[in-house]
């Protein structure tokens, strides 16, 4: 039991921790932290795999900015507890069943992608990948998408600022 | 014995942080007793100077009214949340000093080396940036778990204000960084060795390169007060505004640890203010051999405020400070003669010396503005925010980038 390979299983028992107490919260600010509680687990999956720069930037930017606007939306509409009523408790059970299919599914495809790997597949990259060539990759070959993503974010604000005047007015 | 020998960094990383936090929290005690100090001064008063000689003894009169005092938590609070808050405030203000350096030199202890500095990331001005997003849900959660409406605006106005600067801070560094061409703190520093000017000024990021970074500094400065709370743009946490804002409803204990995460967060701003603009731990003298009477300085500072030190506790009123002081004068020069007279020990506290008089001349003009400016009105600081300084930081980045282009980084 390596170092790395135990920071893998804490990272991901944290992660899968979140994520179950996402769903089964009751306040949405609960599942608000939870959810900051699984990037930052996510995070720290990414620093085992080297990737130091999207480590840092998911923190910055998902669990920095995204999730704050959450939070403020959620501190905002001063929204309480969720109700539980009757159809959502029938739905328990089912959802139990069917989250129970698709791991089974997975842990099947996970087990026989082993096959794959070793029949040489794509080659897995040693050690970390810097940042410089993370943005050579971003600003040479993949310029197109990378501008026409912030298009589209511009879209988006610009969208956001006319529904607000309109609410205005 | 065994085990510092088979796992040499992590003990050593074990015992650097335990000292580097028990530095922080003694340095952050003692900025609130310079802070009230300055702030008397300035005020033409005194500030504390009962309790101890010269009211050195303060801020632990402080620490131990908060331990002692009453700690109710009010109704209907979000008992989780409630408690989270401070913790989280007072953890990732702490947190972000691990990632700076101090020094150059390495520390050597019977065989093994160890740089001063917890964590040397090569992401580590990321790093930072990653602790200080964090650092808003401390203050956003206190806002809104305290049940009670003035805690709730105050904490949503902070938040806001918190998250606009967060942009002008990040933004106003992106010049330093295409200059120095690397995230690492220490290779920022050290791309602002050398001279410039025809050798008259050191080549820091605030006075070379193809763009002196005078814009970046102003926007970075601004956006670090405006990011710590602190006056003049500390109105969600202004005694006359709001009752006291976010932490309305916090007391004793919880209310120290939101008062230390504020001057946490201070003292890692005037940090990596000092390495990004200021060269870090670089002197501003030359290297030249013409230039070594500079590396006596610090012991001739410090064997100048010993003496001041000396000579005013001999002077002092009570028995105390007559005691006290005097000892105080004479462990500062007899230190001050053990760093002149080791050429090893001098030549190792070079670089922290210097940096730590760029950090304390930063944290004396955050204390200056405080006493000096008044506040700004909320909507103000928002227009200042997003107005003034965003559309500064980005022309600064687009000039910065024009002037390496033409004339390369150095």
């Amino acid at each position: 039991m390596t170092l790395p390979l135990l920071m893998f299983f804490l990272l991901a028992a944290l992660a899968v921790a979140g994520a179950v107490s996402l769903i089964l919260a009751r306040h949405p600010i609960r599942s608000a932290l939870s959810l900051i509680v699984v990037m930052v687990a996510l995070a720290g999956l990414y620093l085992l795999l080297g990737a130091e720069f999207v480590a840092m930037v998911q923190i910055i930017v998902y669990a920095g900015a995204i999730m704050v606007l959450f939070v403020l939306v959620i501190m905002l509409l001063n929204a309480g507890e969720e109700e539980r009523t009757n159809l959502s408790r029938l739905a328990g059970p089912p959802g139990l069943l069917l989250a129970g299919a698709l791991a089974a599914f997975l842990v099947t495809a996970a087990a026989r992608s082993g096959q794959f790997i070793a029949a040489g597949g794509s080659e897995a990259p040693s050690g970390a990948v810097s940042t410089r060539a993370l943005s050579g990759l971003l600003f040479r070959e993949f310029v197109f998408p990378f501008e026409l993503t912030s298009f589209l974010i511009l879209v988006a604000i610009l969208g956001a600022l006319v529904l607000a005047q309109r609410e205005n007015s | 014995m065994s085990f510092f020998s088979q796992h040499p960094f992590l003990v050593a990383a074990l015992i650097k942080s335990a000292l580097l936090l028990f530095i922080v929290l003694t340095t952050l005690a003692y900025l609130t007793w310079f802070e009230r100090k300055v702030i008397a001064h300035i005020q033409s008063r005194w500030g504390p100077y009962r309790v101890g000689p010269h009211g050195l003894l303060q801020p632990l009169a402080d620490g131990l009214k908060f331990l002692f005092k009453e700690d109710p938590t009010p109704a209907g609070v979000d008992r989780l949340v409630y408690f989270l808050a401070p913790f989280l405030a007072l953890t990732l203000g702490l947190t972000s000093i691990a990632v700076i350096p101090f020094g150059p030199e390495p520390l050597r202890i019977s065989g093994y080396e160890t740089h001063l500095g917890i964590a040397d990331l090569n992401v580590g001005l990321l790093a930072l940036f990653a602790i200080t997003a964090l650092g808003v849900y401390g203050i956003a959660l206190a806002g809104w778990s305290s049940n009670s409406k003035y805690s709730l605006l105050g904490g949503l106005r902070s938040s806001a204000q918190m998250i606009s600067y967060e942009l002008s801070l990040t933004m106003s560094v992106v010049g330093v960084i295409l200059m120095a061409g690397s995230f690492s703190l220490r290779e920022i520093i050290e791309a602002q060795a050398g001279r410039s000017a025809w050798g008259l000024l050191p080549a820091w990021n605030l006075l070379a390169g193809p763009f002196p970074q005078i814009l970046g500094f102003l926007c970075y400065f601004v956006s670090a007060v405006a990011e710590t709370n602190r006056a003049p743009f500390d109105l969600p946490e202004a005694e006359s505004e709001l009752v006291a804002g976010f932490h309305t409803e916090y007391a004793s204990f919880k209310f120290a640890m939101f008062f230390m995460s504020e001057y946490a967060n201070m003292i890692t701003v005037s940090c990596l203010a000092t390495i990004l603009f200021l060269g870090g731990w670089l002197s501003p003298f030359p290297a030249t051999p013409l230039w070594s009477w500079t590396h006596y300085l610090p012991s001739v500072l410090l064997a100048g405020f010993g003496l001041l030190v000396l000579w005013d506790g001999l002077r002092y009123t009570t028995l105390l400070g007559k005691i006290v002081l005097p000892g105080l004068g004479t462990v500062f020069c007899v230190l001050a003669g053990v760093f002149a007279a080791v050429p090893g020990v001098n030549h190792f506290i070079q670089g922290p010396f210097w940096f730590l008089l760029k950090v304390f001349i930063i944290l004396f003009v955050y204390v200056w503005l405080r006493a000096t400016l008044p506040r700004l009105r909320y909507d103000q600081l928002m227009a200042i925010g997003w107005k003034l300084l965003l559309p500064a930081s980005i022309v600064n980045v687009i000039v910065t980038s024009f002037a390496i282009l033409k004339w390369g980084a150095r």
